[in-house]
């Protein structure tokens, strides 16, 4: 860890999530709070989605539906009554590295669009038959009772305690991320999305590494869906239609898809994009309209999308791409290869 | 049996359908290498166009005429402005455009026509039912669906196999660069190629309009299966894309009917009701599956076009 511009910039927003709650008691703020739970269990399962993504390569388009599937584990389990949540994550965990185990075996055996499109499908079959379940709210969704159980002091129902868990696992999950891409593991991952081929032809049996890779990633973000579940205590479809698995790849792409800590930055600058854009347009259109402008703010995804479209096209690195530049412009050294 | 036929036909009559959309999917991809998650929303906003024209002008035929060319025109702007400069490009950026893309067109739909849903009604000359076979009458809707649709599908190859337009078609698809050496202007092929699948998309949802409501998102469900259709079929095969079409088309359509049914012979009445409706739906994706595992490249992979 060098003292890099970049660095700099990543401890001061860790810092500040860290004192946000502290902000949120002093100003009586409860919406910065629920929102930037929200933010950061997003950021988890951003982070997951770019170990397949930014490393392996493997451009999953199905990667809410572990969202969904980790929520649903909790909220059918609450349902029947059971609320311990050392049964309900554990089961959460499990039942997407069985979703992740079966589609990714399916899946991995195609590859590029094929991929894109298969996963994209099974997750959308993850949708529709969760749609028909009559006895878990089928299209209505499933209200949640009650917040999961743990031991005594911890209380996932107050709400800067959940926050702080959130955080702790988003922390835990970018710091297993790292290790996991520093490993041998991660680098025969990496290896593999440069040149397959030439991978399996020094003797890696590339296709279960990406397997394991794909496993590890669905359930870290079916402990993100357990963790929404827990935050919205309602579970419904809608959390893994496949707009949510855009959503994913976006805030990825948005971060930076080279570094761990980019889906993170992603995530905050997606959903706080979108907390702002309709402010945004209802001031830039009210010279013109007045006081109808505030109606306009409600289409903000009209300037969203191609908003997206530039970043494809002229902003490929990301935020965490952007802060490396700043970086190298501010110490003037070469540019800092950050993992 | 009077309602096997019908759902027979009602499955052939939806397989086109997806032909037209896989189809147009499956030109771009083939020829341009272009992954377009935003075909859905020329779906939508073809059948948009119908339903406002239609009701403007009082004809039909004429709406529906106008609709087509407002889409061509929609995907030809689409490519110009946009898709172009996603050629060569990362498949993720295709992937990551195109999802702005509809962004863009949903809630562009929804700031013109509202978020509450049109319809487009028939004329009366086809809400009529013809008498397919004795004693067997069928929607003289669905019945011009299917022909117009095989009459589509028709031109469709004899456009892309027995015309220069198509021959050009087919050589860009497998050497871009030296098409351009030879002096065609690819970059106007380009854009008419992406216009064509455009128009074909939204000559399908202007058809399914009157089936369906015509509504914001219209298009994205039908995309997914157009999806399993190119999949299936093998990604750049036209000739795939029919074949996965009907199949898929006949397994959802049928599966949905009947599978509830099979069902409750093996299952309790109970179990079954409760099953049906979820596994219903998982067919035609245990179907993708089945293929995969038995050739992951589809059906008909462009190796063997």
């Amino acid at each position: 860890m060098s003292l890099s511009f970049r660095n700099i910039v990543l401890s001061i927003l860790f810092i500040a999530l860290a004192l946000l709650p502290v902000y949120a008691k002093l100003a009586g703020d409860g919406f910065a709070l629920t929102l930037f739970t929200r933010i950061i269990i997003l950021a988890l399962a951003a982070v997951s989605l770019n170990l397949i993504l930014g490393f392996g390569g493997m451009m999953s388009f199905g990667h809410a539906a572990y969202l969904g599937i980790g929520g649903y584990a909790v909220g059918m389990l609450a349902h029947e009554g059971i609320f311990n949540g050392f049964i309900q994550w554990p089961v959460a965990l499990l039942a997407s590295a069985v979703f992740a185990l079966v589609i990714g075996a399916l899946s991995l055996r195609t590859r590029g669009v094929y991929f894109i499109m298969i996963t994209l499908a099974f997750a959308q079959m993850a949708y529709y038959v969760v749609s028909g379940i009559a006895r878990y709210g089928g299209d209505d969704g499933l209200t949640i009772y009650d917040r999961s159980h743990f031991f005594t002091p911890l209380n996932l129902s107050d709400k800067v305690q959940f926050y702080y868990l959130c955080l702790a696992l988003l922390g835990g999950t970018v710091y297993l991320t790292w290790r996991i891409v520093n490993s041998r593991f991660g680098l025969v991952i990496q290896g593999s999305r440069s040149n397959d081929m030439r991978m399996r032809a020094i003797g890696f049996p590339t296709y279960r590494y990406k397997l394991a890779c794909f496993v590890i990633a669905g359930m870290l973000c079916g402990l993100a869906g357990a963790l929404l579940a827990n935050h919205n205590e309602f579970i419904s479809p809608a959390t893994m239609y496949w707009t949510r698995s855009g959503d994913l790849i976006v805030m990825v792409v948005l971060g930076g898809m080279g570094s761990v800590a980019g889906p993170v930055l992603g995530a905050l600058a997606l959903l706080l994009l979108e907390e702002a854009l309709p402010t945004v347009i209802a001031a830039a259109l009210y010279p013109f309209l007045g006081v109808n402008a505030s109606v306009y703010g409600e289409y903000w995804q009209i300037v969203l999308g191609p908003l997206l479209l530039l970043i494809v096209l002229f902003a490929r690195g990301g935020v965490d791409g952007l802060l490396q530049d700043l970086s190298v412009r501010f110490t003037r050294k070469p540019r800092v290869l950050s993992s | 049996m009077t309602l096997f036929i019908e759902q027979v036909l009602n499955g052939f009559q939806f397989g086109l359908l997806l032909f037209l959309l896989a189809a147009g999917l499956t030109l771009v991809f083939g020829i341009m290498d272009l992954v377009n998650l935003a075909h859905g929303s020329l779906y939508m906003v073809g059948a948009y166009f119908a339903a406002t024209f239609a009701a403007l002008t009082g004809s039909f035929i004429l709406g529906v005429l106008i609709a087509l060319f407002l889409t061509l025109l929609v995907g030809m702007a689409v490519e110009v402005i946009a898709m172009r400069r996603l050629y060569g490009r990362d498949h993720l950026d295709h992937v990551l455009g195109t999802f702005g893309l509809i962004l863009f067109f949903d809630e562009g739909v929804r700031l013109i026509w509202g978020p509450a849903g049109l319809s487009l009604p028939l004329p009366s000359w086809l809400l009529v039912s013809v008498p397919i076979l004795p004693g067997i009458t069928y929607s003289g809707y669905r019945l011009a669906l299917i022909t117009v649709t095989l009459a589509v599908a028709l031109g469709l190859y004899f456009l892309v196999m027995r015309t220069r337009i198509g021959m050009l078609i087919r050589a860009g698809a497998s050497n871009r660069e030296m098409v351009g050496a030879l002096g065609v202007n690819i970059k106007l092929l380009y854009t008419l190629v992406f216009g064509l699948g455009a128009a074909l998309a939204g000559l399908a949802g202007l058809m399914q309009a009157p089936i369906l409501t015509v509504q914001i998102g219209m298009g994205e469900n039908i995309l997914i299966l157009a999806f399993v259709v190119t999949v299936i079929g093998g990604i750049g095969s036209i000739r795939g894309a029919f074949i996965g079409a009907l199949f898929v088309g006949m397994v959802d359509t049928l599966g949905r009917s009947y599978f509830p049914d099979i069902l409750r012979m093996l299952l309790s009445q109970n179990a079954a009701s409760t099953a049906a409706p979820a596994l219903s739906s998982m067919l035609i994706y245990l179907l993708m599956a089945v293929v995969l595992v038995v050739k992951p490249e589809g059906l008909f992979s462009p190796g063997h076009r």
